[in-house]
């Protein structure tokens, strides 16, 4: 059924639905930090080139400061919250923290976002299908050897 | 503003016909409102969610209809365009990063008209066709005729593009989009050529297409080609493309260099779709395979 937005929409964001009222044409990344308080996607460019905001719509990355909120309605969010097991860190969180995959950590929530993406799809990829995966990611601070590394690792440990 | 979201191909129509703006994934629309370029418009359809506009069908004449919704990366990974349409593939490889491909449409891309969208010079050498539809009916028009200029095309407000109409492929026939790059993500081509070519039985060039990016208001096809070796073709190509060009100068590359790299392009995509039409496999993007874009020192 075709549906009609105004103001009222309902975002499914780590599998918990979150009934939000917000101007139709506000972007999913200020909806998701300022109505629904998650705070760990981060604005970087807020132009689509920088990847700071990445976010998973039904598991396919998708740069959320440039994607309209009400258009991501019934679909599945996954944010960076969203990863963990409990209080067990997500193997790629706890490889790029072990490989020195970050420095000043604001890239990070996207570069696994888009790593989480790439090896659901391709679950051993080559250095290069992991540079291709993470090549709407910029990192200003590690040069991506060690984030490469770390999702390498990661890959290996499945 | 408001915005529907359509799940049927009438009730979009219906949308468009009362004053409604399509979006599919709003990596232009959405992005270039964000930029300052055009507000977004008051009333949206979200198109995305229209199964129809998201399938890939072979049509009785072995030629292939995808739909508007089909996203570069079912382009980029669809065994059947790889095979037998391999310059779109190549060009919807190409597209912004993983996120841009996945949200990103064909019909997006061609509708939004711009002179460096890539899928368009592969859509002019096969001679693809876009078929368009509003409440009033429906009608197929070929890619020349679509695009009147940056960002504007021929088609009413009321009418929607389903899909896009591609003709059987020839024996011995291939083709290669490719592009020049400073980056290899998240770019615009700086120039891009796409060229078609068919064989003859002993392996000369028999009819060969070239259409390309980013060197005029609109996606141009070159004329005035004819068959013969694949060497002299490919230099009448590299001539030609140079000389009917009418590039500007911007920040990203002056009109002199365009027109010079828009040869060599052209070139270079005859000489790919020829290989490819004699049978060999070069992996998509063809861009990768002739080293644009290839981290120093990194191999194929
Ligand atoms: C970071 C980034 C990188 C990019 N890189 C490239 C690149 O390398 N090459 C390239 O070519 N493009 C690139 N683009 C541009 C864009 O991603 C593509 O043009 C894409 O295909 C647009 O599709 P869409 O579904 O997102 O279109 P939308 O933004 O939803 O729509 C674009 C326009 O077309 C209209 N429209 C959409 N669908 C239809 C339809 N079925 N019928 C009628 N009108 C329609 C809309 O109303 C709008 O005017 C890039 C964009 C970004 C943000
Ligand atoms: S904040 Fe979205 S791409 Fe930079
Ligand atoms: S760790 Fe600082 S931007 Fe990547």
């Amino acid at each position: 059924m075709s549906e009609s937005i105004d103001r009222d929409l309902t975002l499914s964001v780590n599998g918990i639905a979150y009934p939000v009222s917000v101007d139709t044409s506000r972007n999913l990344l200020s909806v998701i930090r300022t109505e629904i308080g998650l705070t760990g996607t981060k604005e970087g460019c807020d132009d689509c080139e920088c990847g700071a905001c990445m976010v998973l719509l039904d598991g396919q990355p998708v740069n959320s400061c440039s994607y309209l909120a009400a258009q991501a309605a019934g679909r599945e969010i996954t944010t960076i919250e969203g990863v963990m097991d409990g209080q067990e860190l997500h193997p790629l969180q706890r490889n790029l923290l072990e490989e020195g995959g970050v420095q000043c950590g604001f890239c990070t929530p996207g570069m696994i976002m888009s790593a989480t993406a790439l090896l659901a799809r391709t679950p051993s990829p080559s250095d290069e299908e992991i540079r291709i995966g993470l090549s709407g990611n910029l990192c200003r601070c590690t040069g991506y050897a060690k984030i490469i590394a770390a999702v390498r690792r990661t890959a290996d440990e499945a | 503003m408001s915005l529907l979201i359509a799940t049927t191909l009438d009730d979009a129509l219906a949308a468009l016909a009362a004053g409604a703006r399509p979006i599919a994934g709003g990596t232009d629309l959405v992005v270039g409102a964000r930029h300052g370029k055009a507000p977004l418009p008051a009333s949206l359809v979200a198109i995305d969610r229209i199964e129809s506009l998201r399938t890939i069908d072979r049509s009785a004449d072995g030629g292939l209809v995808i739909g508007a919704g089909v996203s570069h990366h079912t382009i980029e990974t669809d065994a059947t365009i790889g095979a037998e349409w391999s310059a779109l593939a190549d060009a919807s490889a190409l597209v912004g990063s993983p996120a841009t491909r996945h949200v990103g449409t064909l019909g997006g891309n061609v509708m939004n008209g711009s002179p460096a969208m890539d899928t368009g010079a592969p859509l002019v050498v096969f001679g693809a066709e876009a078929e368009l539809a509003s409440a009033a009916g429906s009608r197929r028009v070929d890619m020349a005729t679509l695009w009147v200029g940056p960002g504007r095309t021929s088609a009413a407000a009321d009418e929607l593009c389903v899909a896009i109409h591609l003709p059987a492929r020839a024996l011995r026939s291939g083709s290669a989009y490719l592009r020049l790059e400073y980056r290899r993500a998240m770019e615009i081509a700086v120039v891009g050529a796409a060229a078609a070519v068919t064989l003859t039985a002993d392996g000369a060039v028999g009819s060969v297409r070239v259409a390309l990016t980013a060197i005029a208001a609109t996606i141009v096809e070159v004329t005035g080609l004819t068959g013969g070796s694949v060497a002299d073709v490919a230099a009448a190509a590299q001539a030609a493309a140079a000389d009917q060009a009418t590039p500007i100068s911007d920040l990203r590359a002056s009109d002199r260099y365009r027109r010079h790299c828009i040869g060599v392009m052209a070139r270079r995509a005859v000489e790919a779709a020829a290989r490819r039409a004699a049978g060999e496999t070069i992996a998509i993007p063809v861009n990768r395979a002739v080293g644009i874009g290839m981290a120093a020192g990194a191999t194929s």
